[in-house]
């Protein structure tokens, strides 16, 4: 019952985008970086929900709105396990990974003051340098972080 | 984007590397061409490094280039609040090559995205600083007669040393050994011994600068620990003098062995060690003026 219960939560929307098996702790961020404050359209935000993946986990379905890839792909940093479902007519008709790009631009703030991007108007730039860890590196300045410990602009 | 722009050592390849240390040669044999003739070359220091500054605007003029720029941020537009971008794109209308150092990381490699003029950096803060690099291998180059297989010891601040990271990336494409003596607290960083095991460069770590790790060596490379450096004093204290070369250790040296330091230097060499045979740290700081020249030619896409 609980599992069809789960089942149905997720397909609840008519159409639009459902994304799964977000950690928890990268819940709020992973909202920020989705711009999901300047939608239009009813969101419905889950928060330390049980997962047999994750322990809890975060969902965020959002109505007729489909994001490109490229957008969704952003998320990957800090929820490298997140599922994306497209929902026409109440089916899921898509189901995806997000996957981390090689270069992460605009999300990611630098961690060292000494860094050009921290001084001079512009925008961060990361690039992946271990994906099993997901440690990623400051283009500019070369500062190895990782992502756990990334801090979202 | 210039693809000539000289940011980072790793920027350049192994065939770059040989290529310019060729062209420094060339340039030693002849530092007077008048290959920069009708060019200008601007020197933007917004961190004063007479060294540096002094050694690539001689460069220049002895390649028969003229020279704009600044030595200090402090009389530029920057202490208005002009952006680093505004000033780069302004400079670049005047002229056909930029110069820079900045007190920021970063820095240079920002530059060379907002113009299309060629950006060689002479230091960007604690990060890079390629034409140093360039200097170093000359100096082994010239030294040793090749780059290839020889145990370079790294003596000092290994921690903060950014001449010596630059170095060990960049002798990566010539199976080196290398030997790391630090002190604990000023030791080689974790991500430069996971660059040598993904590299397969051979290191060793020392705590002690023994007469066994002089002997075995082809280069030492000294730094110097500053005190600055320290969290504890009173470690300080303990190794401040560990670290130091003096004539007597270098007795049973090979005889091909040499002393590089980037300078200034304090007392991390000692005054006796200047006349010693194995001393290079000053012609290693003219060999600068070569490899300046060379990178300067290669930015500019002139054959030298």
């Amino acid at each position: 019952m609980t599992v069809s219960k789960q089942e149905l939560a997720v397909a609840a929307l008519r159409n639009g985008t459902v994304i799964d098996h977000i950690p928890s702790a990268s819940l709020f961020k992973a909202v920020r970086i989705l711009g999901i404050e300047n939608l239009t359209g009813a969101v419905t935000i889950g928060y330390n929900l049980d997962s047999k993946k994750l322990g809890t986990k975060g969902i965020i379905k959002a109505a007729d709105v489909f994001f490109p890839e490229s957008t969704l792909n952003r998320i990957a940093l800090i929820a490298p396990s997140a599922v994306v479902n497209i929902i026409r007519d109440y089916e899921v008709v898509e189901k995806f990974p997000v996957s981390l790009p090689d270069t992460i631009v605009g999300i990611v703030k630098c961690g060292n003051p000494k860094c050009i991007t921290n001084n001079e108007p512009m925008r961060t730039r990361f690039h992946v340098i271990n994906r099993d860890d997901v440690t990623i590196s400051c283009h500019y300045c070369s500062q190895v972080v990782k992502s756990i410990d990334a801090k979202i602009i | 984007m210039n693809s000539k722009s000289l940011v980072s050592i790793s920027d350049i390849g192994r065939d770059e590397i040989m290529s310019l240390l060729d062209s420094a040669r060339r340039f030693e044999e002849n530092p007077n061409r008048r290959l920069l003739e009708g060019r200008v070359v601007a020197t933007l220091f917004f961190e004063p490094s007479t060294r540096t500054r002094l050694s690539f605007e001689t460069a220049v003029n002895r390649l028969g280039g003229r020279v704009i720029g600044f030595s200090d941020a402090n009389t530029t537009s920057s202490s208005k609040g002009e952006t680093l971008k505004d000033t780069i794109k302004m400079v670049s209308n005047y002229v056909d090559i930029i110069i820079m150092r900045h007190y920021l990381e970063g820095a240079a490699r920002y530059a060379s995205e907002v113009t299309d003029i060629p950006v060689i950096n002479a230091g960007d803060g604690a990060n890079q600083h390629p034409s140093q690099t360039m200097l170093d291998l000359y100096s082994i180059y010239k030294t040793q007669g090749t780059l290839e297989n020889l145990t370079i010891t790294l003596v000092g601040d290994l921690k903060y040393g950014r001449t010596v990271h630059s170095l060990l990336m960049a002798m990566r494409y010539f199976n080196p050994t290398f030997r790391f003596v630090a002190c604990e607290e000023l030791g080689m960083p974790k991500e430069y011994k996971i660059f040598c095991d993904e590299n397969g460069i051979r290191y060793t770590e020392h705590r002690d600068f023994s007469p066994e790790v002089i002997n075995t060596s082809d280069i030492i490379y000294m730094t110097r620990v500053q005190r600055e450096r320290f969290a504890d004093i009173m470690e300080y204290e303990r190794v401040k003098d560990l670290y130091n070369l003096n004539s007597a250790m270098l007795t049973d040296a090979r005889p091909n062995m040499r002393i590089l330091h980037p300078l200034p230097r304090v007392n991390e060499i000692a005054q006796d060690v200047d006349d010693n045979p194995h001393a290079y740290y000053f012609e290693q700081a003219r060999n600068g003026l070569y490899a300046r020249q060379a990178i300067i030619c290669r930015a500019l896409g002139i054959e030298a």
